[in-house]
C-alpha cells in the first residue's frame, strides 16, 4: 500500500510533485484508452468485414432497430459528456456541491442511457431478434421486395437460409459491439458512485483531481464509441430496403 | 551517497522490509513484484518444460507409443499456451524489467505501484483458470485456438484455457502501460531520452506492442468464448462466418508477440555487451530507433502466417516484403553488438557467454525467419519442423538465452550474493550445446517434410528426431543448473560488492540489493550513457 507522506495530502510517495503525479495518471489514462480503442477495434473490423461482405441483408436487419431510441440515447449521451466536462472542471476549481451535482447528472443520464438499452434488448427479445434457438427473421413485404430487387430471392430455401444466417450474424455483432459498449457504461456508472463520496468530502482540488479528470477521459470515450456505434449499425443503408 | 551504503552490503534492503508472506504479497515495491513474477513465471516454466519433454520422449521412436494422438494434441497445446503466454511474454518485462526500470532512471517505483501489483495478481487469476484447464483434462487446440475447430469441434478444455489467456493480456497490458508512463514521466533530472539505457529503448518499444496488440487478441478470444458458448456465427462458415477473418485478428497480435518476447531480451544483451566490452554501444541512437522500427513493422507483417489461407498473393507479397524489411533493424543490432565487441576490452563472465550465445542463435533464427518470408520457401515448409525450428532459434536460443544472460547479470543487484562461477560457465555451455542439438536437427526434418504436430513419423526419420530428444535431454540439465545454484547462492551464496561487473549505469550507483526506495537521494544525470570512457575504466578495475 503506498503510502502518502504527511507533507502533501494526496502525493503519493514516489512522486517528486502534484505535476509530476497529475501527468503520470494523465498519460496513463490516454493510454488505457488507446487500449481500448484496439480492443473496441477487433470488434468493428468484424463487424465492417461483414457488413462488406453482407450489404443488402445487413441493411434490411439493420432497419430493424429502433431509430428512436438510438437517437435518444444519442442525445442522453452527448449531454452526459458535458455534464462530466463541467463535473472536470468544478474539480479543478474545486467547487464542492458543483462537482457533486454535476457527477449526479452524470449518473442519471448514464442510467437513462442503460435503461432505454434494456427497453431495445426486450423488444428484440420479443421479436426473436436475439441471436440463438429462437432467432427468426421475419420479414415485411418492403423488405422481401428490396431483397428481390438486389437479387436475393426468399421463396428459394437456399437463400431463405442465406438471409437468416446473414440476419443472424447481423444481431450477434449488434448484440456484441453494444453489449460491451453497455458494459463499459455499467463500469463508469459504478464509478461516478465511487467518487461522490471523495467530491462530496471535498478531496479534489487543483492539486489533486486526477481521478475526476481521468475518469472523464474514460466517460468521454464510452460516449465516443456510442458515437461511431449509431450511425454504424442504425443508421448505415437505412434507405435500402424502402427504395 | 553515504560512503558506508556505497561500499558496504546494505543491512537494509528491499529484501529485509518484512519477511512475512503478507509482506510480499501485498507489496507494491517494484523489486518485490519483479521478484513475485521471477517465482511464477519460473514455476509456468518448468510445467511447459514437463510438456516439452512429453513431447520429445513420444518422438524418440517413430510409432506412437507412447500417448494417444489427442493425448499428443493437448501436450504440445499445454506446452505452447504456459510457454508463450505464461513464460515468454512476462519473461523479461515483469521480472527484470520490473526490477530495473525505476533502478535505470533513477526513480523510486514505477509510475503505478498499485497498478503494478494488481497486474500480478490478473497473472496469478489467469494462470489458475489455465491450471484448471489443465488439470482437467487439458485443450488440444495448439495455442492458436484456431477457428472453427476451436469453436465448433474440440471437446477439450478450451474455455478455461481462453478464459486464462483473456485474463493474462491483461495483465500485459497493464505492465506496458506502467512502464510507458515510469519512462516518460518518472526519470531523474538530467536523463534526457538519448541518456536512456537500451534496456529502458527496448521496454519502451515493447510496452507499445503490449498496450496496442494484446487488447485485439483478448476481443478476439472473448469472440471465440461467445462462438463456443452461445453459438454465435462470427467465425463459423456454415453462417457465414469467416475462420480467417481470426486468423486475421490473432496473428495481429500474435506475430508482433514474438517481438514481445525478442526485444526485452535484445535490451539485456545490449547491456551485458556493453559492460563486458567496457565500450560504449557502437551505433547507440541506430540501437534506439532500431527497437522502435521492429516494434512499428511488427504491426505489418501478420499476414505472412497466412500465405496457404486463402490471403490473395498480391497482400501476400505486400507481407512478404515487409517481412524482410524487420531484417533491417535486426541486422543493425546484430551487427552493432559484434562492433561494440570488437577492439573492446571483452571479458568472458557468464553474462557474456549467454549473451554470445544469443547474438549466434538469433542471427541463425532471424535469417530463417526471412527465408520463410519468402512465400515460395513458406509454401514448401509451411507446418513443418522447420517453422518449428525456426521460432525456437528465436523465443529459445533467443529469448531465453537472453532471459538468462540477464538474470546471470543483475543476480548481484536482485539478490546481493555471488553465484558459482564455474558451475554458471558450464551451465551456460551446456545450454547452448543442449539448445543446438535439440533444434537443428528440426531444421533438417523439417525441410526433408516432417509435419509438426504428429505424435508418430515414417522411420527414417528417426535418427534425426533421437538427435533433438537427446538434445533436449541436455537443454533440460543447463535448465536445471541455474535453478539450483541460484537459489542455492539466494540463501547461501556470499555477499557480493556493490558493482561487481565494474559497470556504469543508474542501477549500480545504489547498493546490492537497493533499499527499498531505490535511492538514498534522487541522482542528478551529467554524463553520457555507456560512459566506458579509460577514466571511468581505471577507476573500477
Ligand atoms: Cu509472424
Amino acid at each position: 500500500m503506498s503510502s502518502s507522506h504527511a507533507h502533501a495530502p494526496g502525493l503519493a510517495h514516489h512522486f517528486d510533485s502534484y505535476e509530476q503525479q497529475r501527468q503520470s495518471a494523465s498519460l496513463g489514462m490516454w493510454l488505457f484508452v488507446a487500449q481500448e480503442i484496439m480492443f473496441f477495434g477487433g470488434l468493428f473490423t468484424a463487424y465492417l468485414i461483414y457488413r462488406l461482405m453482407n450489404p443488402v441483408v445487413f441493411a434490411v436487419a439493420s432497419s430493424e432497430l429502433e431509430i428512436k431510441w438510438g437517437a435518444l440515447n444519442t442525445g442522453v449521451l452527448i449531454l452526459s459528456s458535458l455534464t462530466m466536462a463541467l463535473a472536470v472542471r468544478m474539480a479543478q476549481l474545486g467547487k464542492r456541491k458543483a462537482i457533486v451535482g454535476f457527477l449526479c447528472l452524470t449518473l442519471l443520464l448514464g442510467l437513462t442511457f442503460v435503461g432505454v438499452k434494456a427497453i431495445e434488448y426486450t423488444n428484440k427479445w420479443h421479436h426473436h431478434l436475439v441471436p440463438g434457438e429462437h432467432f427468426s427473421f421475419h420479414l415485411s413485404p418492403t423488405e422481401i421486395g428490396a431483397l428481390q430487387s438486389h437479387g436475393i430471392d426468399v421463396s428459394d430455401p437456399a437463400q431463405a437460409y442465406y438471409v437468416q444466417s446473414r440476419a443472424e450474424m447481423f444481431f450477434s455483432l449488434y448484440f456484441a459491439m453494444t453489449g460491451l459498449h453497455a458494459l463499459h457504461m455499467l463500469i463508469g456508472i459504478g464509478l461516478i458512485l465511487y467518487i461522490l463520496r471523495p467530491a462530496w468530502k471535498g478531496r479534489f482540488n487543483l492539486d489533486n483531481h486526477n481521478f475526476v479528470e481521468g475518469f472523464g477521459l474514460y466517460w468521454h470515450f464510452v460516449d465516443i464509441v456510442w458515437i461511431f456505434l449509431f450511425p454504424l449499425l442504425y443508421l448505415l443503408g437505412r434507405h435500402l430496403p424502402h427504395a | 551517497m553515504s560512503e558506508a551504503t556505497s561500499t558496504g552490503y546494505p543491512e537494509e534492503n528491499y529484501l529485509t522490509q518484512g519477511s512475512t508472506l503478507k509482506s510480499w504479497l501485498l507489496t507494491t515495491d517494484h523489486k518485490r513484484i519483479g521478484v513475485l513474477y521471477l517465482l511464477t513465471i519460473s514455476v509456468f516454466f518448468l510445467l511447459g518444460g514437463l510438456f516439452a519433454a512429453g513431447i520429445r520422449l513420444e518422438l524418440a521412436t517413430p510409432q506412437g507409443d507412447l500417448v494417444q494422438p489427442e493425448t499428443y494434441n493437448r501436450m504440445f497445446t499445454m506446452h505452447g499456451i504456459l510457454m508463450i503466454f505464461f513464460f515468454l511474454i512476462p519473461s523479461i518485462p515483469a521480472t527484470l524489467g520490473n526490477f530495473l526500470i525505476p533502478l535505470q532512471i533513477g526513480a523510486k517505483d514505477v509510475a503505478f505501484p498499485r497498478l503494478n501489483l494488481a497486474s500480478w495478481y490478473i497473472f496469478v487469476i489467469g494462470g489458475c483458470f489455465t491450471l484448471w484447464a489443465l488439470v482437467s483434462g487439458g485443450v488440444d487446440t495448439g495455442w492458436t485456438f484456431y477457428t472453427p475447430f476451436s469453436t465448433l469441434f474440440s471437446n477439450s478444455h478450451v474455455l478455461p484455457a481462453a478464459l486464462g489467456v483473456f485474463i493474462t493480456g491483461f495483465s500485459s497490458i497493464l505492465t506496458g502501460l506502467n512502464f510507458i508512463v515510469t519512462i516518460h514521466r518518472m526519470r531523474a533530472p538530467g536523463l534526457t531520452w538519448f541518456k536512456l539505457p537500451l534496456f529502458i529503448w527496448s521496454h519502451y518499444a515493447t510496452s507499445l506492442i503490449q498496450v496496442l496488440g494484446t487488447p485485439v487478441v483478448a476481443i478476439t478470444i472473448v469472440l471465440v468464448a461467445f462462438e463456443r458458448v452461445f453459438h454465435l456465427g462470427i467465425f463459423d462458415p456454415s453462417v457465414g462466418g469467416d475462420p480467417v477473418l481470426f486468423q486475421h485478428l490473432f496473428w495481429f497480435y500474435s506475430h508482433p508477440a514474438v517481438y514481445i518476447m525478442i526485444l526485452p531480451g535484445m535490451g539485456v544483451i545490449s547491456e551485458v555487451v556493453a559492460t563486458f566490452s567496457r565500450k560504449r554501444i557502437f551505433g547507440y541512437k541506430f540501437m534506439a530507433f532500431a527497437v522502435l522500427a521492429i516494434a512499428v513493422l511488427g504491426f505489418f507483417v501478420w499476414g505472412h502466417h497466412m500465405f496457404v489461407s486463402t490471403q490473395s498473393v498480391y497482400a501476400g507479397t505486400v507481407f512478404s516484403v515487409l517481412t524482410m524489411l524487420v531484417a533491417i533493424p535486426s541486422a543493425v543490432k546484430v551487427f552493432n553488438w559484434t562492433a561494440t565487441m570488437y577492439n573492446g576490452a571483452v571479458s568472458w563472465d557468464t553474462p557474456m557467454l549467454y549473451a554470445i550465445g544469443f547474438i549466434g542463435l538469433f542471427t541463425i533464427g532471424g535469417l530463417t525467419g526471412v527465408m520463410l518470408g519468402t512465400m515460395g520457401i513458406d509454401i514448401h515448409v509451411h507446418d513443418t519442423y522447420f517453422v518449428v525450428a525456426h521460432f525456437h532459434y528465436v523465443m529459445v536460443g533467443g529469448a531465453i538465452m537472453a532471459f538468462l544472460a540477464g538474470i546471470h547479470y543483475w543476480w548481484p543487484k536482485i539478490a546481493g550474493k555471488t553465484y558459482p562461477v564455474f558451475w554458471s560457465k558450464l551451465a551456460a555451455l551446456i545450454v547452448f550445446i543442449g539448445f543446438n542439438l535439440t533444434f537443428f536437427p528440426q531444421f533438417l526434418l523439417g525441410y526433408m517434410g516432417m509435419p509438426r504436430r504428429y505424435h508418430a513419423y515414417p522411420e527414417e526419420f528417426q535418427v534425426l528426431n533421437v538427435l533433438s530428444s537427446a538434445g533436449a535431454t541436455v537443454l533440460g540439465v543447463g535448465y536445471l543448473l541455474p535453478v539450483i545454484y541460484l537459489t542455492y547462492s539466494f540463501f547461501f551464496g556470499a555477499r557480493c560488492a556493490q558493482n561487481p561487473w565494474g559497470a556504469v549505469g543508474l542501477e549500480w550507483e545504489t547498493t546490492s540489493p537497493p533499499p527499498t526506495l531505490n535511492f538514498d537521494e534522487i541522482p542528478t544525470v551529467t554524463g553520457e550513457v555507456y560512459d566506458y570512457s579509460p577514466k571511468k575504466e581505471a577507476q573500477v578495475v
